[in-house]
C-alpha cells in the first residue's frame, strides 16, 4: 500500500540524520538492521565506515564527535551487535560525548520471546546511556530521532541509544521535519547573576587563587576556551587543568601548571592544596583529581561552575555554585569584572606566584634519560617536538603511555586530544583516531598506544587500510601492561600477578599483514627517523617503540593520599609508607 | 578518622514524570545503581490529557545525598518536576493497608475493638477472618500492624506513601 507521500521507516531514518547534520555513520551490518543498509546503499549524501568491531564504532564516533563539536553516529545490529556497543556507549557516557547509536531489534510481535539475537539492550544501555528509546510506531521514528540529537548535544552532552524494531524500519509513515519537534528537554544554560556578581567579587579578593578547568569547558567549544583564557590572563592566576580538560587553555601559557592529580605536576597539586579560592569551570572533583577528600584543598573557598546540577556537591561540598554553561557563564563574568572595574590583590597574588614558582623549580617531570635504553617519555617528547608543527590531533589508549602522554605534551588547541578518561578504557585510541581521520582527513592524527591497549582493538587496523586513513599508531611496547605493573611494584610487593604479556605479535609483520606500514625503534637515536619517517608516509602505520620496562610514572598521589603528600620519584622515601588500596578505593 | 557523623534524614520526594514505559526502570534503576535506598516508591498516572504520572519516593540519606538525589532525578529525559515535601513546607501523607488477621473467640473481639480505635474498616469477613482497610500516616499503619501480631496476622497489603503540599499551590 504504498503512498506517495509517505516512506518507509529506512527511508524516514536517513531523512532525520540528513537532517540533522549527519554526515558519516560508523556501523557494521546484521539481519535486523538490512532495511536500513539497503537504504545506505542507495543514496550517497550519507558515508559509512565499515568497522570490524562494534566496540570500535562507538569510539570511532567518539573521535569524531570530540574533535568536531558535532554529534557522532553509529548504527549496529541486534542482539550481539548492540551488546559488543555497550563498552563504547559506557565510555561516551561517563566522558559526555555527544552520540546516537542507532541499533536493529526483532520485529515488535517478538520482542519479548527470546526471539533470534534479541537483546534488550534499552535495559541494558539504561545506566550507560544519557536516554534511550524503543521506537514501536514508525509515524513517532523522525521524531524520536530528532530528539535523540536534540537531547545528546543539549545540557551535559552524552550518548543517546535508539532501539530500531524490524517491522518498524520497514512499514510506512510520515515524515516531520526537525522544526516540527518541540522537546521538553531544556537545560539551564545561563547563569544566575547574582551567583556570577558574588562569584567575582570572591575572585578579586582571593590571595591564593587557582582556576582548576575540566572537559566541561572543552565540551562548550571553542568560545568557551576563548572566554576561559581572556578571563584567567585578565586575573593572572594560575590555571590548573583536568586529564579531560587539556588543550582549554594554551599548555605553553606562563600561568599553566600543568595536569592536576594522580599524575599531576608538584606545582599544580600543591597549588590546589593551599589554595585559599579555587575556581572549578567545568570539571567533576573525580576521585583522581581530588585525592584522599579529608586531605583536599583543606584552606580553600570553592566555586563551581557546571552545567550539571548532579555534579555539584557530589564529592566535594562547594561554597558558591553556578549552574549553566561556562560559554555563557565565563562571558558574563567578564562583563561583570569589567563593568565593576575589579582587580585583584596584586600584591597577594606575586607572593602567592613566587611560592608556586619554588614548586616549579622542583621540576617533577624531568626523568633521567638513556643513551641505551628508549625512555617512554623521551619518546613523547621527541613526538611533541617533531610533529607540533602541524597541529596533531592526538588519542591514546590507557595506561602508562597515556600519562606520559598528558604530562609531557602541550596543547595549545582545544579539541586536539582525546582520550578516555572516566571509564579508562583500553582499546579506544585507535578506533577514535579513526574517527578522527574521517573528519579530519588532512591532518596529522596520532594514537599513543600500549602494546596490551592496542591489542584490545587492533582488529580496526583493516578498517584504516580500507578506508585509507592515515593514522599513525605509535606503540610505546614495554612488554607490560605498565599500570598494572606499577601498581604491583608499590602497593603490592612486587608481585607481578598477569601483567607480563609473554608473548606479543611481531607488530611490524603485524601492520604490513594488515597492508599497512610497519617501523621500529630500538635504541634512543632511532627514535627520531621513525617519527620523521612515519610522517613522511601517507598511510597508515605502526610505529613500535621499545622502550625501558622499568619505568614508572611519577609524580604520583597513592591511593588514600592528599595532593601534598605526592610520590616524586623511585628515590623518594615517602613512598615506603603508601596507603593501601582500600583506604583509597582508586582503581588502575 | 574523626568525621563528622552527618545527621540521615527521611524525605518525601515528589516527581513528575511522562507517563511511557520505562519511565519507573530509570527511577528505580537509579536508586539501586547509585546505591541509595526506597523506603516507599508508588506511582500512578495523575493527568491523562499531558500523559502525565507522578511518583512519591520516600528516602533517607544525610543533606548532601538528598541533594544528589533529586539532581539526578531532574537529569532524567522524562522527569519534569521534583520537589522535596520535607523540606519544601508543610504537606500531608498517607498510606493505605489491607491487614488479614485470622482470629476466633476474644481475639477477634479485640481485633475489632482495635480496629475501631485506628478507624479502620473491615471490609471483608469469614468466620475465622476479617480483613481491615486503614489510611493514615506511615507511624499509624505501622501501629495497627504491629498491634494486630498477636492476635492473628496473616497477611498484610500496603500501598506505599502518596503525599501532597498543604494549602492552594500545585507542585
Ligand atoms: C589511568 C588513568 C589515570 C588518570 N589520572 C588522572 C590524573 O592524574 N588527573 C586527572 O585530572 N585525571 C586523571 N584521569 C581521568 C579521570 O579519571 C577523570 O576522567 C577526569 O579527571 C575527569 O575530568 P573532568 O573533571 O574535567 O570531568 P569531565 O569528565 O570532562 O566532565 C565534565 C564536567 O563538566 C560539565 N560540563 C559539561 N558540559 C558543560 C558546559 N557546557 N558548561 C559547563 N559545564 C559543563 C559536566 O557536567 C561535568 O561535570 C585518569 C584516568 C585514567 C584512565
Ligand atoms: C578494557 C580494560 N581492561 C583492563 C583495564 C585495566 N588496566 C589499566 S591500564 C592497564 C595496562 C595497560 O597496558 P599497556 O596498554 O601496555 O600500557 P602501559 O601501561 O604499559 O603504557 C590495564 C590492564 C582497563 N583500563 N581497560
Ligand atoms: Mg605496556
Amino acid at each position: 500500500m504504498a503512498h506517495h507521500d509517505t516512506l518507509t521507516g529506512a527511508e524516514i531514518l536517513l531523512k532525520a540524520l540528513v537532517d540533522q547534520g549527519v554526515e558519516v555513520i560508523f556501523g557494521y551490518p546484521g539481519g535486523a538492521v538490512l532495511p536500513i543498509y539497503d537504504e545506505l546503499f542507495k543514496q550517497n549524501r550519507l558515508r559509512h565506515v565499515l568497522v570490524r568491531h562494534e566496540q570500535a564504532a562507538v569510539h570511532a564516533a567518539e573521535g569524531y564527535a570530540r574533535s568536531t563539536g558535532k554529534v557522532g553516529c553509529v548504527l549496529v545490529t541486534s542482539g550481539p551487535g548492540a551488546t559488543n556497543a555497550v563498552t563504547g556507549l559506557a565510555d561516551a557516557q561517563c566522558d559526555s560525548v555527544p552520540l546516537v547509536c542507532l541499533t536493529g531489534q526483532v520485529p515488535t510481535h517478538l520482542i519479548g520471546n527470546d526471539a533470534f539475537q534479541e537483546a534488550d539492550i534499552t535495559g541494558i544501555t539504561r545506566p550507560c546511556t544519557k536516554h534511550n528509546y524503543l521506537v514501536k510506531d514508525v509515524n513517532l521514528l523522525a521524531k524520536t530521532v530528532h530528539e535523540a540529537f536534540h537531547v545528546a548535544r543539549s545540557g551535559r552532552p552524552g550518548p543517546v541509544l535508539i532501539d530500531l524494531p524490524k517491522d518498524v524500519i520497514q512499514n510506512r509513515g510520515e515524515y516531520m521535519p526537525p522544526s516540527k519537534v518541540k522537546s521538553k528537554y531544556k537545560p539551564q544554560v545561563k547563569g544566575d547573576l547574582k551567583a556570577i556578581e558574588k562569584a567575582v567579587d570572591m575572585i578579586a579578593h582571593a590571595k591564593r587563587p587557582i582556576f582548576y578547568v575540566g572537559g566541561g569547558v572543552i565540551n562548550s567549544g571553542p568560545a568557551a576556551c576563548q572566554l576561559l583564557t581572556q578571563f584567567v590572563r585578565m586575573t593572572g592566576f594560575p590555571c590548573t587543568l583536568t586529564l579531560m580538560g587539556l588543550g582549554a587553555f594554551p599548555g605553553s601559557d606562563p600561568l599553566f601548571l600543568g595536569m592536576l592529580g594522580m599524575h599531576g605536576t608538584v606545582e599544580a597539586n600543591m597549588a590546589m592544596h593551599d589554595c585559599d579560592l579555587m575556581i572549578n569551570i567545568g570539571a567533576r572533583f573525580d576521585d583522581r583529581v581530588t585525592g584522599k577528600l579529608d586531605g583536599f584543598a583543606p584552606k580553600s573557598k570553592k566555586i563551581h561552575v557546571d552545567i550539571d546540577p548532579s555534579s555539584i556537591n557530589k564529592n566535594v561540598a562547594v561554597d558558591l555554585a553556578v549552574v549553566g554553561d561556562c560559554a555563557h557563564i565565563l562571558e558574563d563574568m567578564i562583563k561583570v569584572w569589567k563593568a565593576k572595574q575589579c582587580r585583584t590583590d596584586e600584591k597577594a597574588i606575586k607572593t602567592w606566584w613566587t611560592q608556586i614558582e619554588k614548586w616549579r623549580d622542583v621540576n617533577c617531570l624531568a626523568f633521567e634519560n638513556s643513551n641505551r635504553l628508549i625512555k617512554p617519555q623521551y619518546a613523547i617528547q621527541r613526538i611533541y617536538e617533531l610533529t607540533r608543527h602541524r597541529n596533531p590531533y592526538i588519542c591514546t589508549e590507557v595506561g602508562q603511555h597515556q600519562m606520559w602522554a598528558a604530562q609531557h605534551l602541550r596543547f595549545d588547541l582545544p579539541h586536539h586530544w582525546l582520550t578516555s578518561g572516566g571509564l579508562g578504557t583500553m582499546g579506544y585510541g585507535l578506533p577514535a583516531a579513526m574517527g578522527v581521520q574521517m573528519a579530519h582527513p588532512e591532518s596529522l592524527v596520532i594514537d599513543i598506544a600500549g602494546e596490551s591497549s592496542i591489542q584490545m582493538n587492533i582488529q580496526e587496523m583493516a578498517t584504516l587500510v580500507q578506508h585509507r586513513l592515515p593514522v599513525k599508531i605509535v606503540i610505546l611496547n614495554n612488554q607490560y601492561m605498565g599500570m598494572v605493573r606499577q601498581w604491583q611494584e608499590l602497593i603490592h610487593g612486587g608481585r607481578y600477578s598477569e601483567s607480563h604479556m609473554i608473548h606479543h605479535p611481531d607488530f611490524v609483520k603485524l601492520a604490513e599483514a594488515f597492508g599497512a606500514v610497519g617501523l621500529r625503534a630500538e635504541k634512543p637515536e632511532e627514535v627520531d627517523g621513525v617519527i620523521k619517517e612515519m610522517m613522511a608516509v601517507d598511510r597508515p602505520v605502526i610505529v613500535e617503540m621499545r622502550t625501558d620496562a622499568s619505568e614508572n610514572v611519577f609524580p604520583m598521589i597513592m591511593p588514600g593520599m592528599a595532593h601534598n603528600e605526592m610520590v616524586l620519584g623511585p628515590e623518594d622515601k615517602s613512598r615506603d609508607n603508601p596507603g593501601s588500596e582500600q583506604d583509597g578505593m582508586v582503581l588502575v | 578518622m574523626n568525621k563528622p557523623v552527618e545527621e540521615i534524614n527521611r524525605h518525601t520526594i515528589a516527581v513528575l514524570v511522562d507517563n511511557e514505559s520505562g519511565v519507573l526502570a530509570r527511577v528505580v534503576g537509579l536508586f539501586s545503581g547509585r546505591g541509595y535506598n526506597i523506603e516507599s516508591l508508588t506511582v500512578a498516572e495523575v493527568d491523562p490529557r499531558e500523559n502525565l504520572s507522578r511518583i512519591t519516593i520516600v528516602t533517607s540519606g544525610t543533606a548532601m545525598i538528598i541533594e544528589q538525589i533529586k539532581n539526578q532525578l531532574r537529569r532524567l529525559v522524562p522527569v519534569h518536576k521534583v520537589h522535596d515535601l520535607t523540606i519544601e513546607g508543610p504537606h500531608v501523607s498517607r498510606e493505605l493497608a489491607l491487614i488479614k488477621v485470622n482470629a476466633t473467640g476474644e481475639k477477634r473481639v479485640e481485633s475489632l475493638r482495635i480496629a475501631d480505635i485506628f478507624r479502620a474498616r473491615a471490609i471483608d469477613s469469614t468466620n475465622e477472618s476479617f480483613v481491615f482497610e486503614v489510611v493514615g500516616a506511615t507511624e499509624k499503619v505501622d501501629a495497627f500492624v504491629k498491634l494486630m501480631e498477636p492476635l492473628g496476622l496473616t497477611d498484610v497489603s500496603r500501598t506505599g506513601v502518596v503525599a501532597i503540599a498543604r494549602g492552594p499551590n500545585p507542585i
